[in-house]
């Protein structure tokens, strides 16, 4: 077939309809613009809470002892259930499934002084493991505690980065000594900022954290507040979370099914419907962005309904000397699409520099909503979507009006002034 | 003459044939039973005053339309009942047009306008431009070829028309008031070709009120209110 032949034939609707056809295009890359923006911030509120919701760890199981419920071997309900640190090995030596797991102590009011500066702050004692499970992600220049740290009983903390700012100002922190309660202790670490959505006792960036069995020996205690354990994937969190209370339930006396012993918050379970939360906003978010591309589809429909009216003739003399119905639709079809394709081409690039620019503001934005709408991202995802759209809209807006033009007698059609 | 006539196969075979408009408020009858048989090699005139039913009929010979009922044979094959795609292989192979105002596509070279029909027809673009040269060399336009038909005159245009109406084969040549829009040189110099046409063995049809067209023919069909009132062999 001869390509150019055809492109002479069938470029009357940008000829003869220079200003509507303009104005399509700007419809088309106005919807573009606003499809690219909406999925791109979609994207990124997406990636924000994804990071959010995994701010205190990923798919891991946080278990706080509580008081049985149910009576188990000759013991009566309502007896209280206390966890020893070690309980943590326990459970890593019993569960095949477990890739972690960690005791972890906490008292509110540690005192913490540096130079002239006090304050009273949370101090949690953890094992080494808590570190990765509860993404506390060490500065540079710094790490997290170690089992050596934990064996030798050392004085060192890790620190989040608020209490680290507040503590020391904006000094360099790591090799820092300063004191808990009195005892000096040396800074090995300060965590990495992060955006975190939930957690059960004060946000990570204002907790001192110390090795467990230091904590022990610091404050006396025995007992755990909570026991937190993450499975090698997610999808083993059911089986874990059930030989948990197995073999908790054989040591302390209750029974495996009694949920109440011990409390026990998947955060899996949260994620999964985080996910669905934002995979609900994206879907809402393309939903405005599709009908506002849709109205430029109508432009290009109308479009080519009046290039086709205009060219009624010309199309019956190609039937009449024997142009199959496709030989007249399919460059139709073209010209839609490509009027489309350029509406699309000039939106996806405006639109991704508005996104770049944004993203540029966005990444040295201060305020706390500006953070949380996150980063807006023109990805593979996003791309595909437009084209897909702007795909379909073309060949729907070209293929109806030509279809109209083919399914009439070529004599008729002639007959047209 | 008419020895010879007998002796070819017949083309055309319409037998009671009619076709009603259906307007929504009145159904106006253009054909009310059309029997005609025009045979291979034959030079038929069409004729009538307006209104008679002629161009009905030249459409429906042309398979630009359909007819209501009744049979059509166009070289023993009913067409009457053919759907879009098979009546345009056949519109496309084995019937040339040649239209009143010549329906030359006004945005390309003669040229590709004689190559269109060829194009629709897969015809290999060597084979292509051999046959279009040939053509409009034929038509006595070689040195035409690149001109786009604003730039040439009635006369030239139709010529172009009859060459496309010519490029592939054609078993039938159907011409619908082929001088209508010429002055009267231009008209005999196309009807001199029409001419050469019948004498190298085409079949014709043409559908005029032009005297001097239908005295040229082998045969004359008068056409009013939607039948054949006459038909004369000469």
């Amino acid at each position: 077939m001869r390509l150019g032949l055809m492109l002479r034939l069938f470029r009357s609707a940008a000829h003869v309809q220079r200003k509507r056809m303009i104005l399509t295009v700007t419809a088309i890359a106005w919807g573009t613009i606003s499809i690219v923006l909406l999925l791109s911030f979609g994207e990124g509120l997406k990636a924000t809470l994804t990071a959010g919701s995994s701010g205190l760890g990923q798919a891991i199981a946080i278990g706080w002892p509580g008081e049985t419920q149910k009576d188990f071997a000759g013991f009566p309900a309502g007896r209280e259930i206390r966890l020893l640190p070690d309980d943590a090995d326990l459970l890593m030596r019993n569960i095949p499934e477990l890739e972690a797991a960690s005791g972890e102590m906490q008292t509110w009011d540690a005192q913490l002084s540096y130079g002239r500066k006090n304050l009273n702050k949370r101090l949690v004692g953890v094992h080494p493991q808590w570190g990765p499970m509860r993404n506390q992600v060490p500065q540079a220049g710094g790490r997290f505690l170690n089992q050596l740290d934990q064996e030798q009983k050392r004085r060192v903390a890790f620190m989040g980065n608020g209490i680290a700012e507040d503590l020391f100002g904006d000094e360099d922190v790591v090799g820092k000594v300063f004191t808990i309660n009195g005892v000096p202790f040396t800074v090995i670490g300060v965590m990495k900022d992060k955006i975190q959505m939930s957690s059960y006792g004060g946000r990570d960036e204002d907790n001192t954290v110390i090795p467990i069995s230091t904590f022990e020996a610091l404050l006396g205690r025995r007992y755990v507040s909570t026991m937190i354990f993450k499975p090698k994937s997610a999808e083993l969190m059911g089986r874990a979370k059930k030989r948990f209370y197995q073999v908790l339930g054989a040591k302390y006396r209750f029974d495996p099914t009694d949920e109440r012993a011990i409390g026990l918050w998947d955060t899996a379970e949260t994620q999964r419907s985080m996910t669905n939360m934002t995979i609900g906003i994206e879907i809402f978010l393309g939903i405005i962005g599709g009908l506002t591309l849709l109205i430029g589809g109508v432009g290009v429909a109308n479009i080519m309904y009046a290039a086709i009216t205009h060219r009624t003739r010309e199309i019956g003399v190609l039937m009449a000397i024997g142009a199959r119905r496709s030989w007249v639709m399919g460059p139709l079809v073209m010209e839609s699409l490509a009027l489309t394709s350029l509406g699309g081409l000039i939106g996806v690039g405006i639109g991704a520099s508005i996104v770049q620019a944004l993203a540029f503001i966005q990444s040295n934005a201060q305020s706390e909503a500006m953070k949380f709408l996150g980063t807006p991202d023109f990805s593979l995802p996003v791309a595909l979507t437009t084209v897909i759209l702007l795909g379909s809209i073309g060949f729907v807006a070209g293929y109806f009006p030509s279809r109209r033009a083919v399914s009439i007698q070529p004599a008729e059609v002639l007959r047209y002034e | 003459m008419s020895s010879e006539t007998n002796a070819t196969r017949a083309l055309i075979e319409m037998r009671a044939l009619r076709k009603v408009y259906d307007t929504g408020k009145l159904e106006v009858e253009a054909l009310r039973g059309i029997d005609l048989t025009v045979r291979e090699r034959e030079f038929v005139a069409i004729i009538g005053p307006s209104g008679s039913g002629k161009s009905t009929l030249l459409n429906i010979i042309g398979c630009l339309d359909t007819p209501t009922d009744g049979s059509y044979k166009l070289s023993g094959e009913e067409v009457a009942r053919f759907d879009g795609d098979r009546l345009a292989d056949v519109r496309n192979r084995r019937i040339g047009f040649v239209f009143q105002s010549f329906n030359l596509l006004p945005q390309i070279t003669a040229f590709d306008n004689v190559e269109l029909p060829l194009l629709f027809k897969g015809t290999p673009a060597k084979r292509r431009r051999r046959r279009v040269e040939e053509l409009l060399e034929r038509v006595g336009l070689a040195d035409r070829m690149d001109h786009k038909p604003t730039e040439l005159s009635g006369g030239q245009m139709q010529r172009v028309a009859i060459a496309r109406a010519l490029a592939c084969e054609p078993d039938l040549i159907l011409a619908d008031e082929p001088t209508g829009n010429l002055d009267s040189s231009s008209g005999s110099d196309i009807l001199h070709v029409f001419q050469e046409l019948a004498e190298a063995g085409n079949t014709l049809v043409v559908i005029t009120h032009d005297q001097a067209i239908a005295e040229r023919t082998q045969r004359i069909v008068t056409l009013q209110d939607g039948r054949i009132t006459d038909d004369e062999r000469r």
